[in-house]
C-alpha cells in the first residue's frame, strides 16, 4: 500500500501506474520463487522416480531421461529376482510388523502414562512427564551403543522385539508429550460426570478420554509408525541376519559394492516410500495439530 | 452452602476415590516406568559406566579424525541449523498466503518431509555421482563443464550433507513456522497497513516479535536433533572421503562397530554432553512450561 503522504504528492496517474508496475513485478517475483521451490522439491525425487525407470545397463549415463524407459526394476523388486532382493518380501513383511508392533505398543503405553498423570493426578506425574521429555530430548544416535549392549544381556539380538522396543522407546515420549497438551482441552467435568455416575477410571479412560483423543492418537500411532518405518540405525545394529532385515536394510547392502545396480535401488526405493508417503498426505491435518500443540504455545 | 458439614461427610470419601485412584493410576503408569527403567535408565547409566574410563579420552583426543569430526560437527550445526530456520522463516510467510496455487504449492512442498529420508539420500548420493550421476550430466550436456567431484572432494562432500540435511527437514520448520504465523491476530496486520507500515516494517513490528520466542525454540530444538542425525551423513558420504566428513554420532558407531572399541565410541559421543545437558535443560523448562 502507498502511504497516504506520498499520494497527496504525487500526480494520481503516475502513482497508478507505478503501483501497477511494482504488482506485476512483485506478482513475477512470486512465481520465480514459486518454481524454485518446486525445483527444490522435486528435483531428488524425479531423480529417484527417473532411476527406477531406467535399464539397469544405462544407469551410468547420467542422462535427465533414459532412453529405454522400462518397469522391469520394479519387476524384478516384486519377483526377488537379484541377489540383493532375494529376500525382498519377507524382508517388507518384517518392516510392516515392526512398524504396526511399535505403533500399537506405543499407543498403549503413552495412552494409559498421560491419562494417570494428566487425570488420575498421580504423585510425582510431573516428575515423571518431566523425564519422559528429557529422553525425547536424547539424540537417539547418541544411545546407540550402550542401547545394542543392553539388547544383548537382555538376550534380544537379532531380533524384530528388539528394534520394536528401541522405537518405542523413542516414541512413547513424544506421544505422552502430545497427549498431555492435547488432553488439557478436554474439560474435566466429562470425568467428574462420569465419576457421579459410577464410573471406573477404566471405564473414564475407555469411553470418556480415548474417544475424545482421536486426532491425537491419529498424530502419535503415524508418528511411531513412520519412525520405526524409517530407521536404519538400529535396526543396522540390532538385526544381523536376513531374515530379520527390514527395508531399509536391503537398501543399505546394495552400498557394499561400487557397482550396484542403482536402478533396482531406486525401484526398491519407491515401493518403500509409497506407503508412508501416502499414509503421511492422508493424515497430514492431525499431524500438524499433533506437531504444533506445544510448540506453537511457548 | 453446608459448609460445616460437608467437610465431616466428604471427607472419608474423598479419601477412598483417591486411594483407589491412586492405585490405578500406579498401574496405568506401570507400563511405561517399566519401559523407562529398563530402556532408557539402565542403557544411559551403561553408557555412562562405559564412558569412564580416562584411556578412552585420552585415545580420543590423540585421534586427529575425532578433533576433525568436533569441528565438523560445530559446522554441521551452526550451518545446517540456522540456514534451514532463516529459509523456514521466509518460506513460511511466502505460504502464508491465501491464493490457491501457493496452497497447491504448500502440499507439493511438504515431500521432502512425507518421503522417509533413506530413498532421498540415496537418490541424492547417485545424482551427485561426479562421473556417472545426472548433476554432472547435465552440467556437461547443457554448458559443457566438467561437473565437480561433489561427494570426492571433502569440502563439498561435506558441503552436500548439510544440503541433503536442510531440504529433508525444512518442510517441516516451515510448517512450525507457519503455525506460529497464523496464530498472530489479523487485526494488527491491518492496524499497521492503515497506519501506512510498508511489508517490512510489518514483519519487523508485528511479525517478529510474535515469532521470536518460537524460532528460538525451534533453534535449540534443532540443535538437539541434528546433534542426532546420523543418516544425512553415514548414507550419503559414510563418513569418507578418508574420514573426513565424519560427525560425531556417525564417528561413535565407527569406533563401537567397526573398530571395535565400544569405549572410545560411548566416550566420543560423551564429548557432546557439556554442550547438550545446558541446552536440553533450557528445552525442558521451555516445551515443559507449555504442559502446565
Amino acid at each position: 500500500m502507498t502511504p497516504a503522504t506520498s499520494l497527496a504528492r504525487a500526480p494520481a496517474i503516475k502513482s497508478a501506474r507505478t503501483y501497477a508496475l511494482r504488482r506485476g513485478l512483485a506478482e513475477t517475483g512470486q512465481i520465480v520463487v514459486g518454481v524454485l521451490v518446486l525445483i527444490w522439491v522435486l528435483l531428488p525425487i524425479y531423480h529417484m522416480v527417473m532411476l527406477s525407470l531406467t535399464p539397469i545397463n544405462e544407469a551410468f549415463g547420467g542422462r535427465f531421461w533414459p532412453d529405454h524407459p522400462t518397469l522391469e526394476n520394479f519387476r524384478t523388486v516384486f519377483t526377488q529376482d537379484h541377489f540383493f532382493l532375494e529376500r525382498f518380501w519377507i524382508q517388507l513383511a518384517n518392516s510392516v510388523i515392526v512398524a504396526l508392533s511399535t505403533m500399537a505398543l506405543v499407543l498403549v503405553v503413552a495412552t494409559l502414562a498421560s491419562f494417570a498423570i494428566g487425570r488420575l493426578r498421580i504423585p510425582g506425574g510431573s516428575v515423571i512427564s518431566n523425564l519422559a521429555l528429557l529422553t525425547y530430548l536424547i539424540p537417539m544416535a547418541f544411545l546407540a551403543i550402550p542401547f545394542y549392549r543392553v539388547m544383548s544381556q537382555y538376550g534380544l539380538l537379532n531380533t524384530r522385539t528388539a528394534l520394536v522396543l528401541a522405537m518405542a522407546t523413542f516414541a512413547t515420549p513424544y506421544a505422552i508429550w502430545v497427549l498431555r497438551q492435547y488432553s488439557e482441552n478436554v474439560p474435566f467435568e466429562l470425568d467428574e460426570a462420569a465419576k457421579v455416575d459410577g464410573a471406573s477410571p477404566w471405564q473414564i479412560f475407555w469411553l470418556v478420554y480415548l474417544p475424545l483423543l482421536r486426532p491425537a492418537l491419529i498424530a502419535i500411532g503415524t508418528y511411531a509408525l513412520l519412525l520405526a518405518w524409517n530407521e536404519y540405525l538400529y535396526a543396522f545394529l540390532l538385526l544381523s541376519t536376513a531374515d530379520q532385515h527390514t527395508i531399509p536394510l536391503t537398501m543399505g547392502y546394495f552400498l557394499v559394492t561400487d557397482d550396484s545396480p542403482w536402478p533396482l535401488l531406486m525401484a526398491t526405493a519407491i515401493v518403500y516410500a509409497l506407503p508412508p508417503a501416502a499414509l503421511y498426505y492422508a493424515v497430514r491435518k492431525y499431524m500438524v495439530t499433533g506437531l504444533t500443540a506445544g510448540a506453537t504455545k511457548s | 452452602m453446608a459448609v460445616i458439614a460437608a467437610p465431616v461427610a466428604v471427607q472419608p470419601a474423598r479419601r477412598r476415590i483417591w486411594t483407589s485412584e491412586t492405585a490405578w493410576g500406579a498401574a496405568f503408569v506401570a507400563p511405561y516406568l517399566v519401559l523407562f527403567a529398563t530402556l532408557v535408565v539402565w542403557p544411559v547409566a551403561y553408557g555412562l559406566w562405559l564412558g569412564a574410563s580416562p584411556s578412552a579420552f585420552a585415545t580420543l583426543f590423540a585421534d586427529p579424525i575425532y578433533l576433525e569430526s568436533a569441528w565438523n560437527t560445530a559446522v554441521f550445526l551452526a550451518l545446517g541449523i540456522n540456514i534451514k530456520l532463516f529459509l523456514a522463516l521466509l518460506l513460511s510467510g511466502y505460504l502464508a498466503q491465501t491464493r490457491p496455487w501457493i496452497r497447491w504449492l504448500s502440499v507439493l512442498f511438504l515431500l521432502p518431509w512425507a518421503v522417509p529420508s533413506i530413498p532421498t539420500i540415496f537418490s541424492f548420493r547417485w545424482m551427485l555421482n561426479s562421473e556417472w550421476g545426472m548433476l554432472n550430466g547435465l552440467l556437461w550436456e547443457l554448458f559443457g563443464i566438467e561437473g565437480p567431484w561433489w561427494l570426492i572432494d571433502p569440502t563439498l562432500a561435506f558441503g552436500s550433507v548439510i544440503f541433503v540435511h536442510v531440504w529433508k527437514y525444512l518442510p517441516f520448520w516451515t510448517l512450525i513456522l507457519l503455525a506460529g504465523r497464523m496464530a498472530i491476530p489479523t487485526d494488527l496486520y491491518e492496524a499497521a497497513t492503515i497506519d501506512g507500515a510498508t511489508p517490512l516494517q510489518k514483519f519487523f513490528y508485528v511479525t517478529w516479535p510474535h515469532l521470536k520466542n518460537l524460532y528460538v525454540t525451534s533453534t535449540l530444538l534443532s540443535t538437539i536433533w541434528s546433534l542426532g542425525d546420523f543418516n544425512s551423513v553415514y548414507l550419503l558420504t559414510g563418513g569418507g572421503p578418508a574420514e573426513k566428513t565424519h560427525v560425531l554420532a556417525t564417528l561413535g558407531i565407527r569406533y563401537a562397530f567397526n573398530l571395535h572399541q565400544v569405549d572410545v565410541g560411548v566416550a566420543c559421543v560423551m564429548t557432546a554432553l557439556p554442550f547438550l545437558v545446558p541446552l536440553v535443560a533450557v528445552l525442558v523448562r521451555r516445551l515443559g512450561g507449555g504442559a502446565r
